[in-house]
């Protein structure tokens, strides 16, 4: 299904979703108190973008994973072409989000911004993330994997790795007491990156068997 | 006959409107501002900012016998918060942690019958049922600020009796230096005890000067009506210069004792929620900045308040002492 003609463009649709439904329920209610979006429309919006830019940043770390297990199973081979869609959607909504906080929450009151980032420790947290992920999203066209040389390039887009972590602590953070939302993130996000690190030691352990038997 | 006719001519009573009368006319009047919003641009009707705060009552039993306080909308001279934010939009981590949480799943939570442990150092220590509690004791509406330590506020015409009074009742002995309030645990009624979010029970407490203070309330209603259960049913603190999370909700004990007692928020995150929690915009709160608070309804957020504007009222209580530290 992931090979079809259709299923990039339907993709790149269904992701815009979100931020469709929240712009209509924000300029349809006014930001009022009284529209879907609750007695609090701009947490409501900032939480929202959010969540999404969290989402699909799993989602972009899960890509390679799951691809490689479905392949063994000789399914939905052609996911790995969405891996480039999703990751800059996660970005997008990491814009979208920081840009929430900037204009709605804050109204550009750059001093309080500016302490928020330097005081709150979770904004530093989600700073550091969206600095992390922004030359990601500046190297993700053909010419500049080509500019970069392969191995360079896939060096620099471990970062998405710290990046993934950062947004679960975030995200952790930013909740008061022990919630159950962020822990189950983290967890997925623990999982996406144990598989890599599994990896990881078998490649070394393979190239590192290997070597005598030559 | 006779008598129907004495009650009829019986002119000044009858001028005055009665509270029932009043609030069914607002609510008419609201109902019909909204569906004449509705009906002239459709579903997309922006309420925009603002606008006048609709003080629609909600659904609950009306309380009987609310005498006016000197702490009125008019004296505040800022609009009440619309009913129905204050009643969807809130803490209650007993309910869930999601703002919708409370109203959406405290619907089923019976808080009747409801009793009050009194212990301590106190006279009269028992057990009480709570009508027998509040029944000597006379209703008064308060209208407040509430300023939740999430930086954002309200205005609530709260129901309630003065702390106070009560306190005076149960006669305190010299030992009585702080009041520690205790929330209902019973996670079969509230749902979100089932998860370890924070220590169970719920734990407050108050200086007994603080909760002497004549600003304290045990609250019992909002907006003329039965306290709902997403907002504490059926007894509650009130502390208008306090963050919002020492105004305990749900409460089934009260002790009076000679140590400061410990408070929930305050054993989760030390570094984060003194056991004072008085609003102040110049301590700097790890999380939020207080320095301004967002008004529900309004767009721009707004300068806060020290002792969320109850200064007058409450800063001689604090005279000498390094707020910054014993925050």
């Amino acid at each position: 299904m992931f090979s079809h003609k259709a299923a990039k463009p339907v993709v790149f649709i269904l992701a815009l979703g979100p931020l469709a439904w929240v712009t209509w329920a924000a300029v349809s209610s006014g930001f009022g108190p009284a529209g879907p979006l609750g007695a609090n429309p701009i947490e409501y919006i900032n939480r929202f973008l959010g969540d999404w830019a969290i989402r699909f940043l799993l989602a972009a770390l899960a890509v390679t994973p799951v691809s490689r297990v479905m392949s063994r199973y000789g399914g939905w081979s052609g996911l790995m072409r969405f891996r480039r869609m999703i990751g800059l959607y996660a970005f997008f909504y990491v814009c979208l989000h920081l840009s929430s906080y900037i204009g709605l929450d804050q109204f550009f009151d750059w001093r309080e911004i500016w302490r928020d980032i330097t005081k709150r420790n979770y904004i530093t947290v989600g700073m550091v993330c969206f600095v992390l992920l922004a030359p990601l999203a500046a190297t993700s066209t053909n010419a500049m994997i080509k500019r970069l040389g392969g191995k360079r390039w896939t060096r620099l887009h471990k970062l998405v790795y710290p990046a993934g972590l950062l947004a679960c602590l975030h995200f952790y953070m930013m909740r008061k007491g022990i919630q159950l939302e962020p822990i189950i993130y983290a967890a997925i996000c623990a999982v996406l990156l144990g598989y890599r690190v599994v990896q990881a030691g078998r490649k070394k352990a393979r190239s590192g068997g290997a070597k005598p038997a030559q | 006959m006779l008598i129907k006719t004495k009650k009829a001519s019986d002119v000044p009573s009858s001028e005055i409107t009665p509270k029932s009368v009043y609030m069914d006319r607002r609510r008419f009047l609201t109902t019909a501002a909204i569906a004449g919003a509705g009906a002239a641009f459709g579903t997309i009707a922006p309420p925009g900012f603002g606008s006048p705060a609709l003080a629609a009552p909600g659904r609950g039993p009306k309380l009987e016998g609310v005498k006016k306080s000197k702490w009125t909308q008019k004296s505040l001279g800022e609009e009440l918060t619309e009913y129905k934010a204050v009643t969807t939009y809130n803490n209650f981590y007993e309910f869930g942690t999601g703002k919708t949480d409370p109203a959406e799943r405290a619907t089923k939570f019976n808080p009747k019958p409801w009793s009050l442990a009194i212990e301590g150092a106190v006279e009269k220590p028992g057990v009480y049922d709570l009508e027998d509690f509040i029944k000597p004791h006379q209703l008064e509406e308060r209208v407040y600020r509430f300023r939740c330590v999430e930086a954002w506020s309200m205005v609530v015409p709260w129901v309630g009796i003065p702390l106070a009074d009560v306190i005076k009742r149960m006669g305190p002995t010299g030992n009585a230096k702080y009041v520690a309030f205790e929330t209902l645990n019973d996670p079969k009624r509230m749902p979100g005890q089932n998860r370890r979010v924070l220590q169970w029970p719920y734990k407050e407490g108050l200086r007994i000067d603080e909760a002497m203070n004549p600003l304290t309330l045990l609250v019992v209603g909002l907006y003329g009506e039965v306290l709902p259960n997403q907002n504490g049913a059926p007894i509650r603190l009130m502390v208008p210069w306090k963050y919002g999370f020492k105004a305990i909700k749900s409460i089934v004990k009260m002790t009076f004792q000679a140590e400061q007692p410990p408070t929930s928020w305050n054993q989760s995150a030390a570094r984060e929620y003194g056991f004072y929690s008085n609003v102040n915009p110049s301590v700097n709160h790890p999380r939020w900045s207080q320095a301004k608070e967002r008004r529900i309804g309004d767009f721009l957020k707004r300068p806060t308040k020290m002792f969320n504007g109850y200064e007058e009222e409450v800063g001689q209580m604090y005279a000498g002492m390094d707020l910054r530290k014993l925050f």
